[in-house]
């Protein structure tokens, strides 16, 4: 333990000396070839949508493909994208008028045939999609000419043009017939703003600007030729960017963004994402009886921690303090709940009369920012609650927690991106594996704003649904992320919340 | 020797074949696999039929014999992660290890024992000093740090080397110094030693007093005894260097089978694990065998017992 504190201090030691030393007076060569150079942080999976399950990928799949509509990232409307209109025929049909005349980048025309057998392909059960979730909602699809299409849903699906939007890119039918997701992994065939040049596994991607695109939501792409290289160690992608070898780089740690804020040659950005922290607990005694099937030493926990200062001196940037179980943009998120303001002595109080005048000592269980999950640790320590740290892998705890292990914890969700409530809250307390509150009444309010495409009756149910997870405090639901995006002064680029780079948008200055 | 041979082999397949069942089981009780696949924004149904479709429901041994019944025919199957055959994989990720594991131990070695020897000739001297400074700061650097300070001074100041990738020999020059420093002190202070013992030796005096050159005697005379020891070393030294470069290949994005086996086990890429312990073991077994070898042509005493 104490060796990767020290490793971890050491790196960032040495970040810094990077940025110290660096010289920042660098030519950018890469506007000159029109080249924008990015790296990755992860290795994934596979270029093909349907077969990955990371960020990465759904960033390259934006530039590669198109999904029927298309959510304008800053005014959060859905407009036409692979589909010019679309009208609900009852509560469970959907259906699309497709655009006419656009082209995949193998010259493969698109039409009705192409959105039936991707869509097709991805619900049916014996392909194995990595999220079957993104589309195991549509029950059909069916076609009706050659550019009329029709989703039927098994139940009434308010978030399907969310999911569209985004979750469902749309494949060239013959050619994946042909190739399959292997051949798609290695030579991705769309009709988005950016053809793929090249793929080496994991490792190395070149997109090149589609001449042929569609004058669709997403504009005409600018910049040449995206080149992606796939770099683990943070420091040595500031090393990149620094030596000129990368011109855009994100995700960089709050204390390396504000040391480059001081460069003449970087631009640093700071954007919130939609990933919530928060600290859960085992209030339904599903791990055995425990201190936390008392509310009033929930109620405590949320008294006992400094959101602010944590939000102040650790998180930084656009984050922020949250109360409700949900990121405030998405649908059906309300602000209207009870709170929790840092108040110790009222923790101790609550804690007392909870029948633990001297605290008491549990397993608090964390999968990220250990220095976070430390910092809770500290405030639940000053008001007597003894919290002993178990650092897991996020597969691990996951697992435990689905034995229901692990009810006491700092963890995190970011929504897949999803601007919707269904895609956090109903996640987590309809009884699945990570329900630790197992509140009837709750599951019933969720499961009618899931399934009602009345905006009203779901933005009414939530409400209630999330007000009773705040009461009961079920969740201490503790603070918003953020992400620093940081590229050199030649690139024109506006990050968004949802954490996709899209660089279709981007131009040289 | 044909029955040492034989029985060492043997020995290797039933140490390669214990690692390959606790790895097994290590993967297995460290997470359900299932979950991992899936990715942090599974939802539960998307868990279970992950665990389905590969099989995870089964019992471990019906698992484990199911994978070394396809291994034992050449079919290491399909990587879980990436959706490749591991095959091609590993082909392609151990291409960049091997090359810089070769590069590394040859520098070690090129800079170690004429290091070792000089300081040897000359104990306690300026050379010797110089040696031993060297080889505590190569020992107490971690790579992660050394291999950083030499990207600040030759990507950053200098611009005269590629911070990452693997595209080029220039990509694997500082890959290679910092990989090479990490097994440098360990051949220099083991060749040191022993050469300063073999100096000591009736038989170097003998050698002296019948007027063999001074070259010759260090060289044919002391060298060829000393450096046995540096043989078993630099094998050991190698095998660690095909498994162990996982920090410099992350530092220098290499993408090597090193990196590869590390985010392999967090990604539960049982088939890519498995694949890659089998061959990293063999490695180490061939290397052990020719340092075995190698020091039998030096040292006749070894051929002999």
């Amino acid at each position: 333990m104490a060796c990767v504190k020290m490793r971890n201090s050491l790196l960032k030691l040495s970040a810094g000396i990077l940025i110290a030393v660096g010289p920042l007076n660098t030519a950018f060569a890469n506007k000159a070839d029109d080249t924008l150079r990015t790296t990755f942080t992860k290795e994934i999976e596979s270029v093909d949508f349907y077969f990955q399950s990371a960020r990465e990928g759904s960033i390259l799949s934006r530039q590669i493909w198109d999904g029927l509509v298309f959510r304008d990232p800053k005014s959060g409307e859905y407009v036409g994208n692979l589909a010019t209109s679309w009208k609900w025929i009852n509560d469970t049909t959907l259906e699309f008028k497709l655009r006419e005349g656009i082209k995949f980048h193998n010259g493969e025309d698109f039409d009705a045939d192409d959105v039936v057998y991707t869509v097709s392909f991805a619900i049916n059960p014996d392909n194995h999609v990595t999220s079957p979730s993104y589309v195991n909602w549509i029950k059909s699809i069916e076609k009706l000419d050659q550019y009329t299409v029709r989703v039927h849903t098994d139940s009434p699906f308010p978030a399907a043009l969310e999911f569209l939007s985004g979750l469902v890119p749309i494949y060239p039918n013959e050619y994946y017939a042909e190739v399959g997701p292997t051949g798609m992994g290695l030579k991705p065939v769309g009709t988005g703003p950016y053809k793929v040049e090249s793929v080496e596994p994991g490792k190395h991607f070149v997109l090149k600007k589609f001449e042929g695109y569609h004058d669709g939501p997403k504009g005409q792409p600018s910049i040449g030729t995206i080149d992606i290289r796939t770099i683990p160690d943070i420091n040595t992608q500031m090393a990149e960017l620094l030596s000129g070898g990368v011109d855009l780089v994100w995700g960089v740690p709050a204390d390396l963004a504000e040391q480059l804020a001081s460069s003449s040659d970087l631009t640093v950005v700071n954007e919130s994402t939609m990933r919530i922290g928060y600290v859960t607990m085992d209030a339904s005694g599903r791990g055995g009886d425990n201190p936390f099937t008392n509310r009033e030493v929930r109620q405590a926990v949320g008294h006992a921690i400094d959101r602010q200062a944590i939000v102040d001196n650790l998180m930084k940037g656009s984050s922020v303090v949250v109360h409700a179980a949900c990121y405030p943009s998405q649908i059906g998120c309300t602000k209207e709940v009870e709170t929790y303001d840092f108040n110790p002595a009222q923790a101790r109080e609550l804690l007392t009369e909870a029948g633990y005048p001297d605290g008491f000592s549990i397993d608090f269980y964390a999968y990220r920012e250990r220095p976070i999950a430390e910092a809770i640790m500290a405030y639940l320590a000053d008001v007597g609650i003894k919290a002993n740290l178990n650092y897991l892998k996020y597969s691990a705890l996951r697992d435990l927690q689905t034995k229901a292990g692990g009810g006491f914890g700092f963890l995190t969700w970011g929504s897949n991106s999803i601007n919707d409530v269904s895609a956090i809250t109903s996640q987590f307390f309809k009884f699945g594996g990570q329900d630790f509150a197992r509140d009837e009444e709750v599951k019933a309010w969720l499961d009618a704003g899931d399934t009602s495409v009345d905006e009203e009756v779901r933005k009414k149910n939530y409400s209630k649904a999330l007000q009773r997870i705040a009461e009961e405090a079920y969740w201490i639901p503790l603070f918003s992320y953020n992400s620093n995006y940081v590229f050199t002064k030649d690139v024109d680029f506006t990050p968004t919340p949802d954490e996709i780079v899209r660089f279709f948008d981007m131009s040289w200055k | 020797m044909l029955a040492f041979a034989l029985k060492r082999l043997g020995l290797a397949i039933l140490v390669t074949f214990t690692v390959s069942v606790i790895s097994f089981s290590l993967l297995h009780l460290s997470g359900d696999p299932a979950t991992s696949l899936a990715g942090e924004n599974a939802t539960a149904a998307d868990i279970a039929a992950i665990s389905r479709q590969y099989g995870f429901d089964r019992p471990l041994t019906v698992q484990y014999t199911d994978w070394l019944w396809k291994a034992l025919h050449g079919d290491f199957g399909e990587s879980y992660y990436f959706k490749l055959p591991v095959a091609d994989l590993i082909a392609d990720r151990l291409s960049i290890t091997m090359t810089l594991g070769i590069c590394a131990i040859s520098f070690a070695l090129l800079t170690a024992v004429p290091l070792g020897v000089a300081a040897a000739v000359r104990p306690n001297s300026v050379v010797d000093r110089t040696a031993l400074f060297l080889s505590v700061a190569g020992q107490a650097m971690p790579s992660f740090w050394f291999g950083l300070v030499m990207i600040v001074i030759f990507s950053i100041k200098l611009r005269l080397l590629p911070a990452s990738g693997s595209e080029t020999w220039r990509h694997f020059i500082m890959p290679t110094v910092v990989l090479g420093y990490y097994a440098m002190p360990a051949i220099m202070r083991l060749t040191r030693a022993g050469m300063l013992e073999v100096l000591n030796a009736d038989y170097i005096r003998t050698a002296r007093a019948k007027g063999a050159g001074a070259g010759r005697v260090l060289f044919k005379h002391a060298l060829r005894n000393a450096i046995v020891p540096v043989v078993s070393l630099s094998a050991v030294q190698m095998g660690f260097m095909l498994g162990g470069s996982v920090v410099v290949e992350a530092i220098f994005s290499l993408h090597g089978a090193g990196y590869l086996a590390w985010e392999s086990i967090g990604r539960h890429d049982l088939p890519t694990v498995q694949a890659l312990i089998l061959i990293f073991s063999c490695f180490y077994i061939l290397f052990t065998l020719l340092s075995d070898l190698a020091n039998a042509w030096l040292d006749p005493r070894i051929r002999v017992g």
